[in-house]
Parts: C-alpha cells; sequence; structure tokens
C-alpha cells in the first residue's frame, strides 16, 4: 500500500516536472517566434563567415575541401557564441529572471529548458544550414553526414557551455565581449572532436568513436552545466 | 548549518579571520621568503654550472629548470584557485575570496613565463619560435582560462558577486582542464605524430632531475611568498575600515 | 501570540563602501503589515531583495518559520511572493500568457484562476494583446495580478503603487488589508500615503541604521 502510495507520489512529481519543462520550453519558443528578427541573425553571420574564407585565403577548390570542416565548425561556433548574450539577458531586464529563481520549481530544470530552446533556435539552424556552406566550401560529399551529425551532437554542448558565460555576465552592460573571453577557451575539446569527426568522415574512416566522444560531453554538460548555469544566475541576480 | 561548522579543522575557520589570517601569514612569510631565496639561487646555480649536458641538445635544454617548474606550478596555481572559490562559496569565507582573486594573476604571468621559456627552448630545439606542441597548446589554453578569469573579476563592480562569479568560472574551468588537456593530446598526435617531446623524456639520470626538483620546490615557495604578500595586500584594501587594519597603519 | 513567520537576527549589509544596515533585528508575524521606511538609497529594496533571498550579499540570519531560510529554501520560495522594481512582464507575451508562466514556476496556483484576476486588476478585453501595446500602468496591473492569484503567506513588495491611479491603490490597499486579516504577512515600501491605519507597522532604516 505505501510503495503504491510513493509510487504515485513520484509519478506526480515526474508529471509535474515535465509539464514545467513544456512550459518553459514552450514559452521560450513562443518569445523567439515572436521576435523573428533574432533568430536569423546568428544564421546570417554563419553564412558571411564561412563566405571569409574564400575571399580571404584562397578559393582554390582543393584547398577549401581540406580546411572546410574546420572553418565549417568556427563559424558554428562563433555563430552559437554570437547569439548567447541574449540567452537570458531580456528576462533578466524585465524581471522575470528575479520571478524564476524565486519559484519553487527545480531551477535545474527550468535552465535546461531555456537552454533546450536556445539550441533549437540556434544549433539545430546551424546544423540544417551546414550542408550548404559545404558545398560553398566544396566538402566533400561523402563528410556531409559527418559533419551533419557532428554539429547536431557537439551544438548543444556548446549551447550548455555559453549559456554559462551568459549567466555569469547578465547583470553586466558589456556582456558580449567578455562572454567570448570566457566561454571560448572552455570550446576547444568540442572544437577538436567535431572538426576530427568531419575528417574522419571524408577519409572514410571509423566515426563511431568521435561521436561517442562528442555524446559523453554532451551527457557531462547536461548534467554538470545546469548546475554552474543555475549558481551564476543566482549570483549574477544578486549582484 | 551545525553539522557544516564541525566538519572542518579549527584552525579552518579561523582562516575566515582577516585578522587571523593577515597575522599568520605574516609569520610564515620570512621563512618561505628564506626558502625560496636558497633554493632558487642553489638551483639555479646547481642547474646551470654542475648538472651535465644533455647529449642531444647540449646546453639549450638548461632552460626546463625554469620551464618546467613554472609549467607545473601554472597549473598547481589554477587548481589552488579554483579550491579557494570553491570554499568560499560554500562557507561564504571572505580570506578564500581573496586567495583566489590573489591566484589569478601570479598564475597568469607563471602560464606566461612557462610559454616564453617553451618558445626559447623551441628555437634551437625544432627551429622556430612556436610550435603547435601539445603542452605548449595545454599552457596557452591555461592562459585564455586564467585571462577569463581575470576579465571577468574586473568586470564586475561588486567585489563579493566578482569573488562568487571568478569561482563559478574557475570551477567550470577546473572540470574541463582535463578534457581539453586530454583533447589536445589527442589532436597533437593525429597532427604531428611523434616529434619527441620535451618533458617526458626517458630515464633523466639524477644529476639532472635533482636540481629540477630543487627549482620546483623553490618554486612553490617563491609562489608561497607572492599570494601571502598579495593575499596580505588584499586583507588590508578590502578591510581598511576595520579598527584592526587603522592601528595597523598609525603604529608605522 | 503567534510564532514569528520571518525573523530577522542582526542582519548586516553593506554596499559600495556604506554599511547600509548593521544589527538590525526584526520579526514579522503572521497578520502583520510592515512597512519599510527611509530616504532614498537608505538601502529599502536591498533589504527587501535579502528578505526575499534575491541577495546574498548580507551577513546575520534569516528564520523562516524558526528555521534558517537557507535549509527551508523551497518551503519558503512556495509560500513568497515578491513584486520588484521590474514587473517581471514579458512584453511580448499577452497578460494571460504571462500569469500562465507564473502559474508554471508556482504550482499551487490554478491556471482557472487567470481571469477572474484579470478582471479584478481592470484589464478584460485585454488578455489577448501583447504587453508591449499595454501602458506603464497596465503592465504594473498585470504584475499586480498575482497579488488576487498567489497563495503565498508572505508578500514583500518593492513599491506596488508606482504607475496605480487613486482608485486602483485603494483597491490594492483593501487587498493587503485581506490577505493579512486571512493570516498573511506583507512587507512592503511605497512613497504612497496609505490609509491601512493601525495595522501597519512602520520600520524606518534612517533610525534603525544609527548613524
Amino acid at each position: 500500500m505505501n510503495q503504491m502510495v510513493t509510487n504515485e507520489q513520484s509519478k506526480q512529481v515526474n508529471d509535474s516536472v515535465l509539464g514545467l519543462f513544456w512550459a518553459v520550453l514552450k514559452r521560450d519558443l513562443m518569445l523567439a517566434y515572436r521576435r523573428k528578427s533574432d533568430l536569423f541573425n546568428p544564421l546570417i553571420f554563419f553564412l558571411m563567415v564561412a563566405t571569409l574564407f574564400p575571399l580571404g585565403v584562397s578559393p582554390e577548390p582543393e584547398f577549401l575541401a581540406e580546411v572546410a570542416p574546420g572553418v565549417v565548425w568556427v563559424a558554428a561556433l562563433l555563430a552559437t557564441l554570437l547569439s548567447m548574450d541574449s540567452l537570458f539577458r531580456s528576462d533578466f531586464e524585465d524581471g522575470t529572471l528575479e520571478q524564476t529563481l524565486l519559484s519553487p520549481q527545480p531551477l535545474f530544470i527550468i535552465v535546461l529548458a531555456k537552454v533546450l530552446a536556445h539550441w533549437m533556435m540556434s544549433g539545430l539552424p546551424l546544423t540544417i544550414l551546414a550542408p550548404l556552406l559545404g558545398v560553398m566550401l566544396f566538402l566533400p560529399s561523402e563528410g556531409m553526414g559527418g559533419l551533419m551529425l557532428s554539429l547536431l551532437l557537439g551544438t548543444p554542448t556548446l549551447s550548455l557551455i555559453g549559456a554559462i558565460g551568459a549567466a555569469l555576465t547578465v547583470g553586466l552592460r558589456k556582456g558580449g565581449v567578455l562572454i567570448s573571453l570566457l566561454v571560448l577557451p572552455l570550446y576547444i575539446p568540442v572544437l577538436i572532436f567535431g572538426t576530427s569527426a568531419v575528417q574522419a568522415a571524408v577519409t572514410g574512416l571509423p566515426l563511431a568513436g568521435f561521436f561517442a566522444l562528442l555524446g559523453a560531453m554532451l551527457a557531462l554538460g547536461v548534467v554538470m552545466a545546469p548546475l554552474a548555469i543555475g549558481a551564476a544566475l543566482r549570483i549574477s541576480v544578486s549582484g | 548549518m551545525s553539522e557544516k561548522k564541525n566538519w572542518m579543522p579549527r584552525w579552518f575557520y579561523q582562516l575566515a579571520s582577516p585578522r587571523w589570517s593577515y597575522n599568520i601569514m605574516g609569520k610564515l612569510l620570512p621563512g618561505f621568503a628564506i626558502c625560496a631565496a636558497l633554493l632558487l639561487i642553489g638551483g639555479t646555480i646547481w642547474a646551470l654550472m654542475f648538472a651535465p649536458e644533455d647529449y642531444q641538445q647540449g646546453n639549450s635544454f638548461r632552460i626546463i629548470y625554469i620551464h618546467v617548474p613554472s609549467a607545473i606550478l601554472a597549473q598547481s596555481c589554477y587548481m589552488l584557485m579554483a579550491v579557494a572559490g570553491a570554499i568560499g562559496l560554500i562557507w561564504k569565507m571572505k580570506v578564500a575570496d581573496m586567495v583566489a582573486k590573489s591566484c589569478a594573476p601570479i598564475g597568469a604571468s607563471i602560464a606566461v613565463l612557462a610559454l616564453a621559456t617553451g618558445a626559447i627552448w623551441g628555437k634551437p630545439t625544432w627551429g622556430s619560435w612556436w610550435v603547435w606542441d601539445a603542452r605548449l597548446t595545454s599552457m596557452l589554453i591555461l592562459l585564455f582560462l586564467y585571462l577569463g578569469v581575470i576579465a571577468l573579476h574586473s568586470a564586475i563592480e561588486n567585489e563579493a558577486t566578482a569573488a562568487q562569479s571568478s569561482a563559478v568560472l574557475s570551477l567550470v574551468g577546473l572540470v574541463n582542464i582535463p578534457i581539453i588537456k586530454y583533447s589536445v593530446e589527442w589532436w597533437n598526435t593525429l597532427h604531428q605524430p611523434a616529434t619527441f617531446t620535451l618533458t617526458e623524456r626517458p630515464a633523466m639520470p639524477a644529476e639532472m632531475w635533482v636540481p629540477l626538483l630543487v627549482m620546483v620546490i623553490g618554486f612553490y615557495c617563491m609562489f608561497a611568498v607572492s599570494l601571502m604578500m598579495r593575499t596580505r595586500n588584499e586583507i588590508l584594501y578590502r578591510e581598511r575600515r576595520a579598527s584592526w587594519v587603522r592601528e595597523l597603519l598609525e603604529k608605522q | 501570540m503567534s510564532t514569528a513567520l520571518l525573523q530577522v537576527n542582526d542582519l548586516f549589509c553593506e554596499r559600495d563602501e556604506r554599511i547600509l544596515f548593521e544589527g538590525l533585528c526584526f520579526s514579522v508575524t503572521a497578520g502583520e503589515v510592515v512597512q519599510i521606511e527611509g530616504q532614498n538609497g537608505s538601502g529599502k529594496t536591498t533589504l527587501l531583495r535579502i528578505l526575499s533571498g534575491l541577495s546574498n550579499n548580507f551577513e546575520g540570519e534569516i528564520l523562516w518559520q524558526d528555521e534558517p531560510v537557507e535549509e527551508v529554501k523551497e518551503q519558503f520560495r512556495s509560500e513568497l511572493l515578491y513584486f520588484g522594481h521590474h514587473p517581471g512582464v514579458k512584453a511580448v507575451l499577452t497578460p494571460e500568457e504571462n500569469l500562465k508562466w507564473y502559474a508554471a514556476m508556482h504550482p499551487s496556483i490554478s491556471v482557472g484562476d487567470i481571469y477572474s484576476a484579470l478582471e479584478k486588476v481592470g484589464l478584460q478585453g485585454y488578455e489577448d494583446v501583447p504587453c508591449h501595446n499595454l501602458s506603464a500602468g497596465q503592465n504594473r496591473r498585470v504584475s499586480l495580478a498575482r497579488l488576487y492569484l498567489s497563495k503565498a503567506k508572505l508578500w514583500i513588495l518593492d513599491e506596488p503603487f508606482t504607475a496605480i491611479d487613486k482608485k486602483g491603490v485603494a483597491q490594492k490597499e483593501n487587498l493587503i488589508l485581506e490577505h493579512a486579516r486571512a493570516g498573511g504577512s506583507v512587507i512592503l515600501t511605497t512613497h504612497h500615503e496609505l490609509t491601512l491605519g493601525e495595522q501597519i507597522r512602520r520600520l524606518n532604516l534612517d533610525e534603525l541604521a544609527g548613524t
């Protein structure tokens, strides 16, 4: 009997956690949808950065094919970084962040939902757009699958790490440049394994190991980053 | 709260008092300073004059007597900074915050020293000032992490908030350092297979590594000295309105 | 005498090298309305932020129903309604969506009450208008609608009457009185002359700071 009651209770708790997750996710997606211009800016930036390389270095197809994995990944990384600053800023400015922190609901879940919403508006479109850049940079077609999969696994980690930087700088007026300083060094492992995965895909080497590593980093990020983000938000709002 | 208070030995809680910390550091300082001076001077003379020449690199290898200690120290300093930051976060201990704040610039300059000596060593060894060697690259990233912490700390005006934010950032960095190190090492083997590495050399003879050990300990002592001096300064500055600081200043 | 809902012991806070308060002690019992007074910059807002748990830059002890507040955080937060300088209203969302989100943050609130709450603050007909199309006062009222929804015991209100018209103020004062009579407590700051009379206790930070 007791067992049943606790089961029931834990089911209720599960339901309310899921409900909360959905509510936050839905709200943030709706906010992004109503300010569509913010949505496209990182994507346009992504395209522009990739255009700079042939112009700045060389339009030779062989050369571009060789640097394409790195260029697409670096461009994706910078575009994610660019979009990061807005993650908590508007919530901070209109006071909804205060209300979030004062709610009895678990901050971990709220933060995770917010980051997921942010990723769906930045990392996911970047991943979908990536093959276009691949074509522009003469990435061999064998590499496309690796590129998209590595971005799919890597960009959520970028969003999670970037959110820590966003949370730490949300109270500051000039957060934008500072975020890059804080976050870029932490992005390096994702960049290394992401690019290597694409290179391996181009040369036909096995990919499972890279995806396992990217997945492991994502798992670690999902477990640890929301804690750091939550702590950072409380500190920033307190200051 | 009450369980928390019994976790740690008594001196740990005394550390929470800026005044007590100031005094104890003042007592420890001369000892460490003498040790640092003796070890560094002795180690340098030993290393430069008596340690044997390297059979491959000749005399140029002697720069490891600065490079290796500074590289080791730069990493330990980051760990100390993160741990002190964590203590400051958990126990709201001001002195720990001040230690963490003092660690950042010292660690950054030691990382710069490690990079500079690495570059100087690279010239005769590899023929160029900079090579994307795994250890040098990791050290460069470590320097970036330090710079990030310093930038964040100086961007936040409120001291307490700045300390807490930097503590969170350095803890995130601490979790990431092993991942960064591993990934950079792996990336390095992928791109430059098996050039000979600088530090992990097969079986260094005792005449070579004993002076190195002396230098490492000397560096640690010197670090302790500069850390305590910085922290004492920080304590005086932050507590400048406390009566004991005023008395102290009036005495001088 | 009932036990204190909120008890503050020996609170110390400094900001920008200035001690805002030192050795501040007071308690708030159920059914009490406490008005924090003081000049501009005396730390009224800071105090309210500390009490609500938003700011942790203080030394001292805050007890919620005789337990340190940091040990019963979740319970405390579910019993707290905080109304700050920023209304906590998203401009691109409608009043209804804003309150629905607030209900998601506070599970004790039932979504069905949202319409009647909006009606009570005089926003019927505006449920579906994005808040950036509403006036400043209307935005404040969206936020004040939370007072009708909330089941929290402790209300912390920082300047709740800014940009609200006279009729609205009288209505809110009644609401505060009702809340106190039902056993709730209110801590507030306001530049308004309150007509609450004797039910209110005043706490002057200028006098307490002793400087």
